[in-house]
């Protein structure tokens, strides 16, 4: 009996399924973690992990399946109930309680879930001071959270998630915005919970980040598995691969010297943004060519849209942006995008509520009505569906319409730079098909000059003239696309 | 917690309140009246401070609270004449009654929403007492047979007394276990449910306190005024003037949210000689301090010691 119950698995997942509306986010999903045993859930950005996870914690409500822990069905109870019953969840964006100490806030994790606790109990402050010490705050645990470094701060998110010494502990993201070194102490942290017997699960974007630390690993894309494994077997995983690096790629780059403007469109130099104490961009350089399309590649989380936002003037930064000749700093937003620079957003932004028709009117707001009309119709041609659901209500329509749409929107201000922040994202493989064919007519019928961020390199690669690498807030390669497979694909599994 | 009795804060808030036990020896009886009234907004502002610094929820409408304890306690005196200690319990309770039949539902609706169904109940009861002018007294107002006491000291003294009781309790719950909890909710309640806390547990009994002070406070404030009207119990402009003394003293402070009701009060009435233009006056200092110092008072003084 005893033999077969630490046999059993500590936590079992089967027939997970998440839907909002009518995105399926996860589907179908299942795995099981044992005790003493690091399990990781690997996917690109919009693969569902995150909401598997959700899902998991009862943080979003599952739609159906069932999640078996310790031989109770725990689905669809809300997070409260199943933390109590031994699960601890680190998650990637802290909010301590700033007029309390380090130790006041691991306390609030050791504290019943009772009206009538009025008063502190010592030995919670004894167990709280021992969890400062486990995870490595032992020497700040009276500073209060706004004078303590970032790492400190995802040390403090540790210590809560194993107040209560859960059999279970969730890991949204361990690494997210640490140093190299930061990164070998915290995976000697989240070792020693393996280590104490616990169920680790966590979620990354690729299996290179977390593959020292795992012991098994599951891909999912799409809000499906592909491959459950050791981590070297799901790299070697052709379907991986696929998913991550694309199969055959064919690049139809033009050389650098082609581009006619002696000084590029577009520079940023040295470009640096920080996020409170996390480092977003690095001393980052890009250049642009009139006419050229450049893909910046990297994953979640590489700090692609902070650099978009950054060119788009929405967030501080030091260093130099400089289009054609002119300095962009202290221009704000709105006239960088109706001089010609225009985004279209990661999150494409539509104006739910109203047609189709009306957001793309609002995005040729500013030209006279025959050059709209002729701008419509040219982009009607482009994006034939578009045409078909003029009437209808953005929101309404389906996840690769409404990328349509978005990148229409932005067409319709005629710009001379368009920025596209992972137009793939989330979408299906008949989708991205319709979207590759409209780049490559925009390439070969316009001058359109393009700056796209892209972690699906299949989609990135056959569209660029350039590549750059951009990975932890820094451009770590920069090339042709035909070189990307041998020279930088490796790192991007 | 025990660092409380020892802190700056505590002896500052001390001698405050020795000083203003005091006062009725040297002061006129209008300044007395002044800072009763003052004293009375103190404790509404410090309990709608437990939800808004505390719970994360905005409440539009804390008239709705004080205005049920208040025409309750009210009510129940001018109609069946019993005793003023009755009415007033009576008056809060009613409040928690009413505060808990509005929080059920609205706590289950997010954000801007909670505080849209807060707003209207305050319209609701407006109405009601409007309407049912015979129970009421409608838009005239309802006069009250008994009070307290005629004494203008001793209705100062009750009035400092209850708001530094009320000042302990609700300063007490929000440094306690419980209202650490609380804090936690109301700034991130997905990692809060994932701590382990029923959220919505919490924030009701938040707003149970809440209204239990309010109401309280409210019947008090009648049998001090011997009448109860929409214009001072009620009125959405009530409300405001809580809130803006609760966010000038300084959000999740509590003890600040009283110190912003009696500037409000007493400033109003230094610069009443200026007409209608006190009023402006006294928005225009809290929209400063609002836009500039958003932590308040208070709270501006207590992060700069949290940052040495």
């Amino acid at each position: 009996m005893d033999q077969r119950l630490s046999n059993r698995p500590v936590l079992e997942v089967r027939g997970l399924t998440k839907r909002f509306g009518g995105l399926t986010a996860v589907k179908n999903l299942g795995f099981a973690v044992n005790s003493g045993e690091i399990f990781g859930l690997i996917g690109p950005n919009g693969s569902g992990k995150s909401t598997a996870m959700k899902s998991v914690m009862g943080i979003e409500r599952p739609t159906a399946g069932d999640v078996i822990f310790e031989g109770e069905n725990v689905a669809g109870l809300p997070a409260h109930k199943i933390a109590r019953k031994g699960f601890g969840m680190v998650f990637q964006h802290s909010r301590p309680l700033n007029r309390q100490t380090v130790l006041e806030n691991i306390m609030v994790a050791l504290l019943p879930d009772s009206l009538f606790m009025l008063f502190p109990d010592k030995a919670l402050v004894e167990r709280a001071k021992w969890i400062a010490d486990r995870v490595g705050l032992g020497s700040v645990m009276n500073r209060r959270p706004p004078t303590l470094p970032f790492a400190d701060l995802r040390r403090l998110e540790l210590a809560k998630a194993i107040a209560r010494d859960p059999k279970v502990v969730l890991v949204d993201e361990p690494f997210a915005g640490l140093t190299r070194a930061e990164v070998d102490v915290f995976s000697d942290l989240i070792r020693s919970f393996r280590d104490e017997g616990r169920a680790v699960m966590l979620v990354d974007h690729n299996v290179k980040s977390v593959a020292a630390l795992v012991d098994r690993v599951l891909a999912m894309y799409l809000g499906e598995e592909i491959v459950t494994g050791k981590a070297d077997e799901v790299m070697k995983n052709e379907t991986v691969r696929r998913v991550y690096l694309g199969g055959a790629i064919e690049t139809h780059a033009r050389p650098e010297t082609s581009f006619k403007d002696k000084v590029p469109l577009l520079q940023v130099e040295n470009v640096s943004v920080h996020y409170g104490k996390a480092q977003a961009l690095e001393n980052v350089s890009i250049h642009i060519h009139e006419g050229e399309f450049v893909s910046i590649v990297g994953l979640n989380g590489a700090g692609k849209t902070t650099l978009f936002n950054t060119i788009s003037g929405f967030l501080p930064y030091t260093g130099e942006i400089v289009r054609g000749g002119e300095n962009l700093r202290g221009t704000s937003p709105a006239k960088i995008a109706r001089s010609g620079l225009v985004q279209c957003p990661e999150s494409r932004e539509l104006f739910g509520e109203m047609s189709v028709r009306e957001n793309l009117d609002l995005g040729g707001q500013h030209l006279d009505d025959d050059k709209r009309a002729a701008q419509l119709a040219w982009l009607f041609e482009l994006f034939p569906i578009l045409k078909e659901r003029q009437g209808q209500m953005a929101q309404t329509l389906s996840g690769g319409e409404q990328q349509m749409l978005a990148i229409g929107r932005a067409l319709m201000m005629q710009p001379q730079i368009l920025i596209l922040d992972e137009p793939t994202l989330g979408l299906a493989p008949v989708i991205l098909e319709l979207l590759s064919k409209a780049l490559t007519r925009l390439r070969q019928t316009t001058s359109i000059t393009v700056l796209l961020g892209e972690q699906n390199v299949t989609f990135a690669l056959p569209h660029a003239d350039r590549v750059y690498v951009l990975e932890h807030a820094r451009i770590v390669w920069e090339g042709d696309p035909g070189r990307f497979a041998t020279e930088a694909g490796a790192d991007f599994l | 917690m025990a660092g409380f009795f020892t802190s700056r804060l505590f002896f500052v808030s001390l001698a405050l309140v020795i000083i203003a036990a005091t006062l009725p020896l040297y002061v006129s009886g209008y300044v007395l009246g002044l800072l009763t009234v003052a004293f009375y907004f103190g404790v509404f502002a410090m309990a709608w401070d437990l939800l808004f610094g505390f719970a994360g929820e905005v409440n539009f409408g804390p008239t709705f609270l004080i205005g049920v304890g208040a025409y309750t306690a009210g009510i129940l005196n001018a109609q069946f004449g019993w005793s003023v200690y009755l009415c007033i319990v009576l008056g809060a309770l009613a409040s928690v009654v009413a505060g808990l039949v509005l929080a059920l539902p609205a706590l289950r609706v997010r954000g801007p929403y909670f505080g849209l169904t807060t707003l209207v109940a305050v319209l609701m009861l407006q109405n009601f007492i409007v309407v049912f002018a015979d129970l009421t007294g409608g838009e005239i107002g309802l006069t009250i047979p008994d009070v307290i006491t005629i004494n203008a000291g001793a209705n100062y003294w009750i009035a400092l007394g209850f708001m530094t009781i009320s000042a302990a309790i609700l300063y007490g719950l929000s440094q306690s276990p419980v209202g650490l909890v609380l804090q936690a909710s109301g700034q991130d309640p997905v990692q809060a449910g994932a701590l382990g806390f029923n959220i919505v547990k919490h924030k009701l009994a938040a707003f149970i306190v809440s209204a239990f002070f309010s109401g309280l406070s409210g019947a008090l404030l009648v049998f001090y005024f011997g009448t109860a009207s929409v214009g001072t119990v009620v009125d959405v402009a009530v409300g405001v003037n809580v809130i803006v003394s609760a966010v000038l003293g300084g959000r999740r402070t509590v003890l600040g949210a009283a110190l912003g009701a009696i500037f409000l009060i007493v400033a109003g009435e230094f610069l009443r000689p200026t007409g209608e233009l006190a009023t402006f006056i006294v928005s225009a200092v809290a929209l400063l301090v609002v836009l500039f110092f958003p932590g308040g008072f208070l709270g501006a003084a207590l992060s700069r010691e949290a940052r040495s």
